[in-house]
């Protein structure tokens, strides 16, 4: 007999009793959450995306080609990933290879060399990559063909000379993770080289702002948008970045702005650092967000005037073909380049090739590979989200930039073999009309059909035999 | 496109661009690309008439004097160039400078010298609203007062302020100093008055002197930070 069941017959209770049963409001997630809090009183920072199940683009499918839809051959016949960004204005659009592009991290969340491993994956795949909070460095610019320079609201190491050296200027008002919150980087991550970009001392905590420090509104982001055209003389496409929140307003906004291309990263987007509050409360999915996006565009006769980059918890080929079909005309990957990096594995490998287990260390965090989102803590196991000295050697760029590189090309790949299932000669051509749901909140995010029914859920459904 | 109708002003390496018939577009590119090429070292720019993002960009010793009133962001993330305007600016004067001057004979909107890294910019009448904000090195001299929320999370360099200010001075400040003559309405969370030193009175001084006010460095009061938000910890409350 077993010890509770003793207990229970000591007890007079029936010793089948259920005794262990968990609390679905007071489950050990949140006891541990109120615990923690009463033990601190500081709210958790951590890094990662949402961690909470939220309908995605794993609950669309592609109906694929059959009689109605004529297939293309999937080894041999062309289908083409080229990608511009940038028409609308700009007399120098980005021309890319593929519609997948690196999202922007900064140099301090990352080390230096990995920022070097992303550019160097970029320009040999033919794409882009993205600068972040906190300036841009030496070591991605030289490795980056093609650099999408940000400007956020701390402005930190933002200045003209780096303004004219990149091939883009990406204008950040949110970001999926935390829209309407700053940035932060913990102290332990702010060692002389990160404090000197952002003119900050070394070891404290910085905190970005959340709102530019030069202009307020939409109005005020015409006019900001045209200094920087003017800045540059009207060469480089300007990207708006937005979090999303109220999509179809914003992105509307963003247009009569002046914008080239707009981002829309949902709340799947990941973070460095950012207070667990925000990561899981604040802001709607990718899916739903791309829909409102499009839905704005088309609203204002937009669509393929203003390009669309989505982002979010974008991970395969399969994301990026769901995103394109809704009508997305480019993605782009933070977290995703991250693992493909090395996040979350249990080694790092040194220039030779060896593996070295990195378990211990995600131990010291009291975390394991698989569940670490200690990014703010600079202690990365596998020398990704780090400024430590030691700590940063172990990614080799060279190493880091080849697993990059294939992690880039198997999504191409997909992403055509996709397209060519549904009978597209070129992967901007995938439509609304190749998707259904599996799900009916799905289905109603994403505006396509109910899988194996004609019901779109918010759209008036036709009298039969119309 | 408006038609460009520049004619050489008085000095043999000077050129005038009237704004009533040339486009802002050609007057910037002419200042960033051309007017090195042809030598010519002083610009005049007549009847700006508010326009926006006049003189922004600028990356060379050149003299640039506008005269009227602008828009937005004045001489926008210059470098080197020294730009006069001898009316007032809009918003974001002189947003982001790194080296230079920029004199603004009258008044400044908001954010006069957001994020600026280096260079002087003066302003001889008042500024609005968050002059400051977000500075990262370099120096603003305010002939009057300042709005509110100036010089919020100002990271480094100085500002003196000749009049008075507003409320949250200086909210969440770093390393940056800020000298005031005046009253201060209300300081903003985490900034001090403290002692002037001699170091203080001689930066004062030298600003004074830059922007040609003959106040006694005497009469102005440092506050900077306290420095109790640069860690985050249990007791800062959720400030942030």
């Amino acid at each position: 007999m077993a010890a509770h069941q003793a207990d229970a017959a000591a007890a007079g209770a029936p010793p089948h009793r259920l005794r262990t049963e968990e609390s679905w409001g007071y489950d050990r997630r949140n006891i541990d959450y109120i615990q923690h809090a009463a033990a601190t009183g500081l709210y958790e920072i951590r890094g990662m995306g949402a961690k909470r199940h939220l309908p995605h683009f794993d609950d669309l499918l592609f109906l694929g080609a059959s009689l109605s839809r004529y297939p293309l051959e999937g080894y041999r016949e062309r289908c083409s990933t080229r990608t511009i960004l940038g028409t609308r204005y700009a007399k120098r659009p980005i021309e890319l290879a593929m519609p997948i592009t690196i999202a922007g991290m900064s140099f301090g969340s990352l080390s230096a060399r990995v920022k070097e491993a992303l550019g160097r994956a970029a320009t040999e795949a033919g794409t882009s990559t993205t600068t972040g909070d906190g300036g841009m460095t030496e070591e991605e610019r030289r490795s980056s063909k093609t650099l999408v320079y940000q400007c956020l609201p701390s402005r930190y190491g933002f200045n003209p000379d780096d303004v004219r050296r990149a091939d883009a200027i990406e204008i950040v008002i949110g970001q999926g993770a935390k829209p309407g919150g700053g940035g932060m980087l913990l102290g332990q991550k702010v060692n002389p080289r990160v404090a000197a970009m952002r003119t900050l001392p070394a070891g404290i905590d910085q905190r970005s702002a959340c709102r530019h420090p030069d202009w307020t509104g939409p109005d005020d982001l015409v006019i900001k948008i045209q200094e920087l055209r003017e800045i540059t003389d009207w060469e480089k496409p300007i990207y708006v970045k937005i979090g999303a929140t109220r999509v179809f307003n914003d992105v509307k906004l963003c247009v009569h702005a002046g914008a080239d291309v707009i981002v829309v990263d949902g709340m799947q987007g990941g973070t460095a650092a950012t207070q667990t509050v925000f990561i899981e409360h604040i802001g709607i999915p990718t899916l739903a967000a791309v829909r409102q996006a499009v839905d704005a565009l088309e609203d204002l006769n937009m669509r393929g005037k203003v390009q669309l980059v989505v982002s979010g918890g974008i991970r395969s080929g399969a994301d990026i073909a769901k995103a394109l079909a809704m009508g997305a005309d480019a993605v782009a990957i933070g977290q995703g380049m991250l693992v493909a990096l090395g996040c979350n594995s249990e080694s790092w490998v040194r220039p030779d090739g060896r593996h070295v287990s990195a378990v211990a260390d995600y131990a010291t965090l009291g975390t394991a590979p698989g569940y670490c989102h200690h990014c703010h803590t600079g202690r990365c196991p596998v020398g990704l989200t780090t400024q430590d000295a030691a700590l940063e050697l172990r990614l080799e760029p060279a190493i880091g930039a080849r697993r990059v590189r294939n992690y880039l090309k198997t999504l191409n790949m997909e992403l055509a073999t996709v397209a060519r299932a549904c009978g597209k000669q070129d992967v901007h051509h995938l439509e609304k009309e190749d998707l259904v749901a599996l799900t009916v909140e799905a289905a109603a995010m994403a505006g396509v059909p109910l899988a194996g029914t004609s019901w779109i859920p918010g759209v008036a459904r036709r009298p039969e035999g119309d | 496109m408006a038609r460009v109708t520049t004619k050489p002003a008085s000095a043999g390496n000077s050129r005038e661009f009237d704004l009533a018939n040339v486009a802002l577009r050609e007057v910037n590119r002419f200042l960033h690309q051309d007017a090195a090429n042809e030598g010519v070292a002083q610009v005049r720019v007549l009847n700006p008439d508010g326009a926006h993002s006049v003189a922004c960009g600028l990356n060379a010793e050149l003299e640039v004097e506008v005269d009227g009133n602008v828009g937005y962001y004045l001489a926008g993330m210059n470098k080197l160039a020294r730009v006069t305007v001898n009316g007032n600016a809009g918003p974001g004067a002189a947003e982001n400078m790194m080296s230079g001057l920029v004199r603004v004979r009258g008044y400044a909107s908001t954010g006069a010298g957001a994020s600026a890294h280096g260079g002087c910019l003066v302003i001889e009448g008042d500024a609005s609203l968050r002059c400051g904000i977000s500075l990262k090195g370099g120096d603003i001299v305010v002939g009057g007062s300042v709005g509110s929320f100036s010089a919020f999370m100002a990271q480094a360099g100085r500002i003196v302020i000749c009049g008075d200010a507003g409320d949250a001075l200086g909210d969440s400040l770093y390393e940056a100093v800020i000298y005031i003559r005046g009253d201060v309405r209300s300081l903003g969370a985490d900034a001090r008055f403290e002692p002037m030193t001699d170091q203080d009175l001689a930066a004062v001084k030298e600003l004074l002197t830059t922007a040609g006010f003959k106040h006694a460095p005497g009469e102005f009061r440092r506050i900077a930070s306290a420095k109790s938000l640069y860690h985050w910890n249990a007791d800062a409350n959720q400030e942030y």
